[in-house]
């Protein structure tokens, strides 16, 4: 297994690799280029990159101009002010006319660490995902990150992408191709399925193994693209285990969690609990430390699992 | 200006204005005051000034257009129209349920609209990002942002004017319809935007005055806006709301609402006059 990375790495890594193989690849940032990583690109394709300073507003509608023009924008910052800020104008400018515009947005979930609630974002997959047309993903991986950029740029519409600041581990199976709107079933399980996305898909997984000790089998599902959502692979897990627990370093409210208790609440009622953050803001501290914290490490994963088998 | 031309385009802007009239009234909503300062800067740039073809309204390289000030719809669907986009009689279907003329421009649904706007100060940083991808392309096409005075209270706006010098973008010009009225009263009580010349200077911009009601006026400073290199022009026109219509002439009531029938009648009479 390759060293752990963090997604915003494989980001700003795959955007300069991208740049030679589409020309209409164009990158804008809000003066966090170092950060979001877009700065790689910029190293690598000067002449495509564009600086909007603090003004993430402005940026979006830059964004839609440049997409009207024929050009693959992506636009970065912070996922507190692209999908934050900046929420009105993605819907107005980008949404509704269903522009072909990326959103590259990193630092999202509490993992953003000592920066604090101001800058953890824990709503931006609530905020996109009601956006008639949007597609939301977060990927989980190096492997998978890279992926979703350029699949981001052959799909022509709006689309959101969450990238992480903390390092992750390779979790994608060898081969793995991703694919907008299918969900990955990295292990199977038979007792309770748990759903995740971006950091908390490695954590699900320890997760598993742990119950596996304690004599629950629990399917892993790597849920990436949270809108469209995987329906059929989140009803297919729910009819197999007869219980499904979320994880996401989200809000409970309206991301994964949502989206996934909507369709089972509509399509296949069963058992579910969400991992997420629960209805409260971020505060600082070491990434790794605040998982534990907010009840989204493996060991509230499995708590979660073993609760929820309890009510089969 | 050339005489005969000059008239012309009076007559155009007159039956402009007729449409404004004809769509506000028949969806009983609608913004006329506004439609009605800008008429004769649309049909400026309409018929005069933008490289377009209403045969082929995605073209390229054609010149842009973004109504930043979105609510006028009456106005930019009446230029529209009589520019040959579509046909004038459909203005009257204007605001219904089942008319490709949304209340608010909609690039999806309407030829001839570069960006769908209505939600103030959105449109001027579209406008930024078209003339950045045709300094990409190397291209000649310019692009054209009307926008409002009441939204230069939008501090988006201030952010697209950063952005625009920043990156010496002389292929773009906003035009201020400063009309001098908002929903809320004078834009002098509700919240003072001006000066705009001093502004827009100290943002890095080649600031141009007008008279938003005389082709001379608006040809010059559309030529002087095309002649300045290295930075973005603004053409600041003086105009009336409500334009061409006695009774709505500088009447704030006039910003979003519609005739009756007696208005109406009297308001075509005016027009036609």
């Amino acid at each position: 297994m390759a060293d752990k990375i963090a997604t915003r790495q494989s980001y700003g890594e795959a955007l300069a690799e991208l740049g030679n193989k589409y020309e209409n690849l164009v990158v804008l940032d809000a003066d966090l280029a170092a950060a979001t990583k877009t700065g790689i690109f910029k190293k690598a394709h000067p002449d495509r990159f564009f600086d909007c300073g603090i003004a993430e507003n402005n940026m979006m509608g830059v964004a839609a101009g440049l997409a009207l023009s024929g050009k693959i924008p992506f636009a970065s910052s912070f996922a507190m002010f692209a999908a934050g800020r900046s929420f009105e104008q993605v819907r107005n400018s980008i949404g509704y006319p269903h522009l072909n515009v990326k959103i590259g947005a990193t630092h999202g979930g509490i993992t953003v660490g000592e920066d604090g609630a101001t800058h953890q974002c824990c709503e931006d997959f609530a905020l996109m995902r009601v956006i008639p047309g949007m597609t939301v993903i977060s990927p989980a991986d190096d492997v998978e990150a890279r992926q979703v950029v350029e699949a981001a740029i052959n799909y022509v519409g709006p689309v959101y992408m969450r990238f992480g600041r903390m390092a992750v581990p390779n979790v994608s199976p060898e081969g793995y191709k991703f694919e907008i709107g299918k969900g990955c079933l990295l292990k199977d399980g038979a007792d309770v399925a748990i759903i995740a996305n971006g950091v908390e898909v490695s954590e699900a997984l320890a997760a598993s193994e742990a119950l596996a000790a304690e004599g629950i089998d629990a399917a892993v599902v790597n849920m990436a693209t949270i809108k469209p959502l995987d329906e059929e692979l989140v009803v297919r897990m729910a009819k197999q285990t007869g219980a499904v627990v979320t994880a996401e370093e989200h809000s409970v409210i309206g991301g994964l969690g949502g989206a996934v208790a909507e369709c089972l609440a509509e399509c296949c009622p069963v058992p579910m609990k969400r991992v997420g953050v629960l209805d409260t803001f971020g505060r600082s501290g070491p990434a790794k430390e605040l998982l534990g914290l907010f009840k989204l490490d493996a060991k509230a994963i499995a708590e979660k699992a073993k609760e929820v088998v309890k009510l089969k | 200006m050339d005489e005969i031309r000059k008239s012309e385009l009076k007559e155009i802007a007159r039956n402009v204005r007729i449409g404004i009239i004809d769509a506000v009234y028949s969806a009983s909503s609608g913004h006329p005051g506004g439609s009605l300062s800008a008429a004769d800067i649309l049909t400026y740039l309409y018929f005069e000034e933008m490289n377009i073809d209403p045969a082929n309204p995605d073209a390229p390289d054609r010149d842009r257009f973004v109504c930043s000030k979105g609510h006028i719809s009456p106005g930019l669907y009446s230029v529209l129209a009589h520019r040959g986009y579509f046909p004038v009689e459909d203005l009257k279907t204007f605001r219904k349920s089942d008319s490709y003329l949304q209340g608010h421009p909609d690039l999806k649904k309407t030829p001839g609209v570069d960006m769908t706007t209505g939600s103030l100060g959105q449109g001027v940083s579209a406008a930024c990002g078209m003339a950045l991808a045709a300094k990409l392309d190397g291209s000649s096409r310019r692009v054209w942002a009307l926008m409002g005075d009441g939204e230069s209270e939008e501090g988006e706006v201030w952010e697209s004017a950063m952005f625009a010098a920043h990156y010496k973008l002389d292929n773009l010009c906003y035009v201020l319809d400063w009309n001098g009225l908002q929903i809320d009263g004078p834009i002098a009580e509700v919240m003072n935007p001006t000066p705009y010349r001093e502004k827009f200077e100290a943002f890095g911009w080649n600031v141009i005055d007008a008279d938003a009601h005389d082709f001379d006026s608006i040809d010059s400073a559309v030529k002087a806006a095309k002649a300045c290199k290295g930075r973005p022009s603004i053409i600041v026109a003086k105009s009336t709301k409500g334009k061409g219509v006695s009774f709505m002439e500088n009447n704030v009531s006039w910003h979003g609402a519609a005739p009756n029938e007696e208005q109406y009648n009297a308001a075509i009479a005016e027009l036609k006059a």
